[in-house]
């Protein structure tokens, strides 16, 4: 390149560029960052290809885990859903696998979530209304009734019981005829992210981490196929979180778990293979984009230079993507279909390898059939219509991608030295640091679009007066609830109580001792003992987590 | 020297969902309001206790789950039971129209559902409790 044309063409435009004027609004991401009007060579100067990117499938990972990407195998869609009982949901299951849906995705209620039957009366009007009831093996056999668990990977978002939930699943799979290790798919048991921003915790972190670190060392035993932790900045973000907050606290709990599993005495390399992410896509397009290329770069030096991986699977940052909920809007709710596919796009040019779109009602309710549908048919016309699959990583090489991935990169460094300086994740979840970062981040961006610096189509620009909304509505039934009481006492009636009792004795016992606690948390479910009495004997023994509370 | 009004944000039911009743506590704080919040997963009977324990004006409650109608009706019942129905109870989340509808039958002041401003907020309280 000619040096002096390039330096004498810039300053000529810098110049013209000044004299132009701007609109008078803020050039920044949604996350506040702000963005210059243009990059160029000087930005990515010293760049260095095969340290900072490399080929997709090498390291260190930054063009994609795969080195074919999507013309090998297109991203699993993979919608969540639940609602109800588990014949309902396994309605919705067969409705989604004709439609086209490559795996299944089993979202629970809150009783499930946090570990109460649906006869407890913690759960009362709870029960079937934001996910599926699900109490024993015997709700978990109708859930997938009529579906091959050996042919299907499903994904269960459940966290502090995810031991118990996985426990039926893989009983319920076995009574099918399927062996564990032939058994494919992920529990989200993520319970650092649950301090820190779900907030759908059961047991104190130390216990929660021995029971990750127990289902961490069986299933690599056992369950090679199965996804242990899905690492997930989604609910980090959807907290309020800015994109860089969401990269940096959800690496970090990760390289806790690497941490605790380490601890435990457990083999990096056997179970690092088997983590996976969980991302949310947000509305700023190029931001998301280089928040994933960031991702799978930090990962792999991590895992490579600090926690001395040698297994090249250990590296990989796979990763689940889900649009953001958060930005959709109750007012026009049809605009949501298009925001959700602007994020999906996001997803897929950041190279996930699954992905669920929300359905344009979610503000309002569950989402009806058609709204799902939809959902589903926008990543169908990602893949088969843009064009995006055919060639790998295509924004790679931007001045623009390049210097703000390593942007992101550098920034999500100093969030590590601070948690770093705090003690670590769980200290610093002690203190409350992540809840604070969060809960001002969420603030400050409800304060920009109240202030109108930040629009928001539909809500405070474009707006329609007396506006009916006029798309149908998922209700849950009442009797929803009544049924699942009475079936979780006709399971308890049906059993052999004193198998259960005896047990739950055992899972006491291996509670207090240091056994792994899988083996038996599965022997207690063949036997139908129900989730909350499983957890009510963990309970016991570890007693109950309570909450640092500021505003 | 005139009383702050003061405010109870509680979040009753089992979800987790606190993003919004945080945003809308920092919002009253920041309007000049005294602000109480009773952390996650309460019951209707702990927040009722608390709304009379600390001797609140306004409780809002913030619910993501689906379980508003057991919770709002148990709150509002439990409230006039310990006779402290001149509180004025309002509330946020993910609530159909048909329900608001309902809510606001049982005497729930009103619901802010998504997208609300939070200068609503504070403006539907100072409507109630004018500052002295």
């Amino acid at each position: 390149m000619d040096r002096k044309k390039y330096n004498d063409e810039k300053k000529r435009y810098q110049e013209t560029l000044s004299g132009c004027g701007c609109q008078d609004i803020e050039f920044t991401t949604v996350s506040g960052e702000e963005v210059g009007e243009i990059y160029t060579p000087d930005e990515t100067e010293g760049f260095d290809y095969n340290e900072q990117l490399g080929f997709p499938g090498q390291y260190p990972y930054t063009r994609g885990v795969y080195p074919n990407m999507y013309r090998g195998r297109l991203w699993t869609q993979r919608q969540f859903a639940g609602f109800g009982t588990a014949k309902d949901t396994n309605g919705r299951y067969h409705y989604l696998l004709e439609h086209g849906q490559t795996g299944l995705s089993v979202a629970f209620d809150m009783p499930t979530i946090m570990g109460y039957d649906s006869d407890h009366k913690r759960s009362e009007g709870e029960v079937g209304r934001c996910g599926v009831a699900i109490d024993s093996l015997r709700d978990m056999e109708v859930l997938f009734d009529g579906i091959d668990l050996g042919a299907i990977t499903t994904s269960m978002t459940i966290n502090a019981p995810a031991s118990i939930l996985l426990a039926f699943y893989l009983c319920a799979g076995e009574k099918k005829g399927t062996a564990f290790d032939k058994m494919g798919g992920t529990i989200q048991n993520d319970i650092l992210k649950e301090y820190i921003a779900q907030k759908s915790w059961i047991f104190p972190p130390e216990e929660s981490l021995r029971i990750i670190t127990n289902i961490l060392a069986f299933c690599s035993d056992h369950v090679p196929r199965w996804n242990t932790i899905s690492i997930s900045g989604y609910h980090i973000r959807e907290a309020g979180s800015t994109a860089i907050q969401e990269l940096a606290f959800t690496l970090a709990d990760g390289f806790a778990y690497v941490e605790a599993g380490i601890a435990a005495g457990l083999d990096v390399d056997k179970f690092a293979p088997r983590l996976s992410f969980f991302f949310n896509s947000h509305l700023d397009f190029f931001e998301e984009i280089v928040k994933y290329r960031a991702a799978r770069r930090i990962w792999a030096k991590r895992m490579k230079e600090k926690y001395g991986a040698k297994n090249p699977k250990s590296l990989l940052l796979r990763f689940h993507t889900q649009t953001a909920g958060c930005t959709l809007t109750a007012q026009q709710p049809e605009n949501n279909i298009v925001r959700t596919a602007f994020q999906a796009m996001s997803a897929v040019l950041g190279g996930t390898q699954s992905l669920h779109t929300n359905s344009m009602d979610e503000t309002l309710a569950l989402p009806s059939e058609k709204a799902v549908r939809i959902a589903l048919r926008t990543q169908q016309i990602i893949a088969h219509e843009t064009g995006v699959i055919n060639t790998i990583d295509p924004l790679a090489g931007s001045y623009f991608i390049e210097t703000r991935t390593n942007e992101m990169e550098e920034a999500a460094e100093a969030y590590f030295r601070k948690i770093d300086d705090l003690g670590g994740v769980v200290k610093a979840i002690d203190k409350g640091f992540f809840q604070r970062e969060i809960q001002r981040s969420a603030y400050e961006y409800q304060k920009a679009f109240e202030a109108g610096r930040k629009v928001i189509v539909g809500l405070n620009r474009f707006k329609l007066e007396n506006e009916e909304i006029d798309i149908p509505l998922l209700r849950i039934d009442e009797e929803v609830e009544r049924q699942q009481k009475k079936a979780v006492q006709d399971a308890r009636a049906d059993r052999d109580n004193d198998k259960v009792a005896r047990e739950l004795e055992r899972l006491k016992a291996a509670a207090e001792g240091t056994d792994n606690l899988m083996p038996v948390i599965i022997d207690c479910a063949r036997c139908y003992a129900t989730e909350g009495e499983i957890i009510d004997t963990l309970k016991g023994v570890f007693g109950e987590y309570k909450e640092p509370l500021f505003i | 020297m005139a009383r702050k009004v003061r405010v109870l944000v509680a979040k009753p039911g089992l979800d987790g969902h606190d993003r919004g009743a945080k945003v809308v506590a920092n919002a009253l704080k920041d309007a000049g309001m005294e602000i109480i919040y009773t952390g996650l997963h309460q019951t209707p009977e702990m927040i009722a206790e608390s709304a009379v324990q600390e001797d609140v004006d306004v409780v809002g409650l913030s619910i993501l789950s689906g379980a508003h109608m057991t919770m709002f009706p148990r709150v509002m019942e439990l409230m006039k039971e310990k006779g402290a129905e001149h509180i004025v109870i309002f509330g946020g989340g993910i609530i159909p129209a048909e329900d608001v509808e309902k809510l606001e039958k049982i005497g729930v002041a009103r619901i802010f559902g998504p997208g609300t401003d939070t200068g609503d907020i504070v403006k539907f309280i100072r409507e109630r409790f004018p500052e002295e």
